[in-house]
């Protein structure tokens, strides 16, 4: 096949912070019709890249040159790359959550008739859209009552709105389930067949090599290569040399567990929808943890393991309504946060911007913030304690911080991860409950986090993740129990687990063993 | 970024008194002004204080001037009709102020009324309160309330030409300054870094002591009976207490954590609701002490008490660098804010403009203030301050924007993001 014409081309790009040069000589060329992947480490440059392209970072503030569909193009902002085709989609979107999907796709678009907006033409051109993107969902119906995979489309319904020619999208499937990634990629493909160029970021490179066109990879603000997947012979392995430098052998460090005997059990618990009364988000769950194990929770999006760990963790979500924990050979009751804290049990969020993290706060408060009675003495915070404690972690951790009295805000993904990854270690937990430990980080501090949590299990504590990436919890976890619905369907040794008995199981497939 | 925000607004009082010491003449460093400016604006600071608290929480208190006027009435009609001596009406002053703290923090934190409204139906109700329990009369207090809100501390000891009270407070805080300075050096070496340099140290402490001394020869060489006010001492007492306590204590990092990330706070163990209820109980109580202040100073207790105090300190809250989105502020910071608005308010007036223009020029400088916050912060600057003073802090506060992990501009996000100075 002969190349496609380049519809793009970004020929020595440099962009420099104050005292960071976050772009090094860039150069990425796409062709007219391809999905073209840009892979690379968190802070790699590809969001960097991507905001020099759409204009965020205007003409002037960069060097370097672009050329879009063979003219030099220098746009002031995003309105004026817009203007010719160039739609970004942004990994946390941009929805008006209390507006309708209808409204949200011709936002700032809006179909203007002879007396203010044409609801009638924009009602037809929505539903066409929505059509063409796969939604299966009414104009009418609000954002907030979406789930977060149809506002993926409905983003893309926009962007189509904007009669887009070459579409960025930063992390599409971040926040999808396998589902709903699925049906995002195959529409990818559809808009590909039909002419749609697309440059797409995404950490999950198992999807990079299903769809992607051509790679290019980026590492430390300099293009490492642009791989022709047409070319063939392109795997994750491969894709991973060119980000971290380097061939990762393993991606998970080799480790001999140290099981112990059970100390925690969770019995029937049952816990119903805190605004829903009735429906129950746990369904007589049980499962126990061992010292020294490494606990997986495999399920879909939504069938219940976070709340699971929630309603566990202090009752922080739902309302308990029956069940009991034994920790130690003693039932507990965790009625709070501060009691869950004080029978040593942590929850590490899934979501670390909402949930987990102050961004106001510096390494140092963040890290003390779940157990200030550890470093006070009558009550008084002692500084000098707080600091030893953080400086302690992030030499352990290997947080990458000029100083622990930075701001958390200022950290890379992965970094922030194993801040907030101190701060539950430093409530002296004996239960830890990972919540997508790995989420949106990179895959060199992936290996690094899960060294970590091997760490934490050899040193007798028990550790419980919940993942959507089946082959993190095979290559982690000692064992794996399946949750769908609410429900405990499965509990599988580690090692005996294959990809499709887990599907099988998260999916309710075959499911007999209905209470 | 506290530090130096605080640094910069210290040196804005600094500059603007100087200004004002030029263009005046000499009339506003002296000590029967500032002596007076103390004593005028010890309430409005004292309520900054307990406003900063709040803000930092995420919430707002509107009430803080009914609150203020109805402990006023009633302490005075206490004292007055019940007999009871001044200070048996100072502490059911503050009682009083609890009662009314507990009851909008019940609202605001166990009901889930926002502050802004509990507050708003705080200020008509207690203002009514105010005028009822008052028939809208004036009440007189009694000589220990008035010195309590704008006496002097006492004359005694040797001739030093100054007032002995106001030096030995003077003295008080140069060894304290003296034995912070070393204690801090102590903790650095003991930890492991490199403390500031020694010159800097020495240089810090003498410039500190020399203001102190500058500021007790002010204070304390006014006409005989005169001295570091008062209410200026129970807003020292105040702002070193409420200092300590946002800042060291677990209480303190909860009200920043509740503002900061409320889901993360209620994750990390922290009692939401105590935590709101506490910060606006504490609110309604330094608005009793405040109330009771300016009534001394007043020597009565009116009907229209305290109108508008809680906007004097809600601005001196956000020129001192607090965030409307809340997380951000420091105690220091307003009470610089409140001074700085003080300064300007007697430095116009002493120039003779009147009240209608020093209100709008009240008006510019707040919203000059926040805005150069808000631009600083969207050029991922710390301030013009870190600018002019590049130190080793000043460029860590600066972003690395290649550091930081991949986020999106949305629009939304500016606003929010933008106002956290």
């Amino acid at each position: 096949m002969a190349a496609a014409p380049a519809v793009l081309e970004m020929r020595s790009i440099t962009k420099e912070f104050p005292g960071v040069k976050a772009l090094d000589n860039v150069s990425l060329t796409v062709r007219l019709g391809e999905i073209h992947a840009i892979c690379g480490e968190n802070g790699a440059g590809k969001s960097t890249l991507m905001k020099v392209l759409s204009g965020v970072y205007p003409h002037g503030t960069y060097e370097g040159e672009i050329y879009y569909q063979g003219e030099l193009v220098e746009f002031k902002d995003i309105r004026s790359s817009e203007h010719v085709g160039i739609v970004i989609i942004h990994q946390e979107l941009a929805l008006i959550p209390e507006l309708s999907i209808m409204e949200n796709i011709f936002l700032g678009n809006e179909v203007r008739g002879r007396f203010g907006i044409d609801w009638g033409e924009t009602r037809r051109r929505a539903e066409e859209l929505i059509a063409r993107v796969g939604l299966r969902a009414s104009p009418d119906s609000l954002i907030k009552n979406i789930g977060v995979g149809q506002q993926q489309l409905v983003e893309i319904a926009r962007a189509l709105s904007k009669n887009v020619r070459l579409l960025i999208l930063d992390e599409p499937t971040a926040a999808l389930n396998e589902d709903d990634s699925e049906h995002l990629l195959d529409l990818l493909r559809g808009l590909r067949s039909k002419g749609l160029t697309s440059i797409m970021i995404s950490h999950k490179l198992n999807e990079i090599e299903e769809i992607a066109d051509s790679i290019t990879i980026i590492r430390d603000g300099h293009t490492v290569e642009t791989l022709d997947v047409r070319a063939g012979e392109i795997n994750e392995d491969r894709i991973i040399r060119g980000m971290v430098g380097r061939s990762l052998s393993s991606r998970f460090p080799e480790h001999e567990p140290k099981i112990g005997e059970t100390f925690f059990e969770v019995k029937d618990w049952r816990v119903e929808h805190p605004e829903v009364p009735g429906r129950l988000v746990c369904k007589d769950s049980t499962f126990h943890v061992r010292r020294g194990e490494i606990v997986g929770f495999a399920g879909i999006m939504g069938a219940g393991r976070t709340e699971l760990a929630r309603s566990i963790f202090g009752r922080s979500y739902g309302r308990f309504l029956s069940g009991t924990i034994t920790m130690d050979g003693k039932e507990i009751s965790m009625p709070d946060v501060l009691s869950a804290i004080k029978h040593r049990v942590a929850y590490v969020s899934e979501d670390r911007k909402a949930l987990g993290l102050n961004l106001l706060d510096t390494i140092q408060e963040t890290v003390i913030s779940a157990n200030l009675p550890r470093v006070s003495k009558h009550s008084v915070i002692d500084d000098d304690r707080s600091y030893l404690a953080a400086e302690e972690y992030r030499k352990s951790l290997n947080i990458k911080t000029p100083t622990v009295k930075e701001g958390v805000s200022k950290l890379s993904g992965g970094n922030q991860q194993k801040v907030l990854l101190a701060k539950w270690m430093f409530t002296e937990p004996d239960l830890l409950i990972l919540d997508e430990p790995t989420r949106g980080i990179d895959v060199g501090a992936k290996y690094e986090i899960y060294g970590l949590i091997q760490r934490l299990a050899d040193s007798g504590k028990g550790v419980v993740v919940i993942s959507s990436e089946l082959p993190e919890l095979m290559g982690l976890c000692d064992r794996i129990y399946t949750v769908f619905e609410g429900r405990v369907t499965g509990e599988i040794r580690g090692a005996d687990a294959t990809q499709e008995e887990l599907m099988r199981l998260m999916t309710g497939t075959g499911l007999a063993r209905a209470r | 970024m506290s530090s130096i925000r605080q640094f910069g607004m210290g040196l804005a009082l600094i500059v603007l008194i100087l200004f004002f010491q030029i263009t005046t003449g000499g009339d506003v460093l002296t000590s029967t002004n500032v002596q007076n400016l103390i004593i005028g604006n010890s309430y409005i600071l004292i309520l900054a204080i307990g406003m900063v608290l709040v803000i930092i929480a995420g919430h707002i208190d509107l009430s803080v001037g009914s609150v203020a006027a109805v402990t006023g009435i009633i302490v005075a009609l206490a004292i007055r009709d019940w007999g009871i001596p001044w200070w048996l009406g100072v502490l059911l002053g503050l009682g009083v102020g609890a009662v009314i703290g507990a009851w909008q923090g019940f609202w605001v934190a166990y009901v889930g009324i926002p502050g802004f409204i509990t507050t708003l139906a705080g200020m008509m109700l207690f203002r009514g309160a105010n005028q009822w329990i008052g028939q809208s009369n004036s009440v007189p207090v009694p000589q220990g309330l008035q010195d309590f809100g704008a006496g002097y501390l006492p004359e005694w000891g040797p001739n030093t030409q100054l007032n002995n009270s106001t030096l030995l407070l003077g003295i008080l805080v140069a060894v304290w300054i003296v034995y912070s300075e070393v204690r801090r050096r102590r903790a650095a070496i003991r930890l492991g870094i490199a403390p500031p340099s020694t010159r800097a140290a020495v240089t810090r402490v003498v410039v500190s002591i020399v203001v102190i001394g500058y500021v007790t020869y002010l204070f304390g060489s006014g006409r005989y009976g005169t001295s570091f006010p008062i209410p200026g001492i129970i807003l020292l007492i105040v702002a070193v207490v409420y200092h300590f306590i946002a800042s060291k204590t677990a209480e303190g990092r909860h009200v920043y954590a509740v503002g900061g990330n409320r889901a993360a706070a209620a994750l990390s163990g922290v009692n939401i609701r105590r935590t709101n209820f506490l910060v606006m109980m504490n609110m309604s109580v330094l608005a009793a002490l405040a109330g009771m202040i300016f009534v001394g100073r007043a020597t009565s207790s009116g009907p229209a008490d305290g109108t508008g105090w809680e906007l004097d300190a809600i601005a001196a809250v956000f020129i001192g660098g607090a965030a409307v989105s809340g997380g951000v502020g420091t105690v220091l910071g307003s009470v610089i804010g409140g001074l700085v608005m003080a300064v300007l308010n007697n430095g116009l007036q002493l120039s003779g403009v009147g009240s209608d223009k020093t209100q709008v020029i009240k008006g510019l400088v707040l919203l000059v203030a926040v805005a150069f916050d808000v631009y600083s912060k969207s050029q991922g600057r710390p301030s013009i301050i870190g600018k002019i003073f590049p130190s080793r802090k000043g460029r860590e506060t600066g972003t690395t924007p290649g550091l930081e992990e991949p986020r999106p501009e949305v629009p939304v996000a500016d606003g929010a993001t933008a106002a956290q100075g």
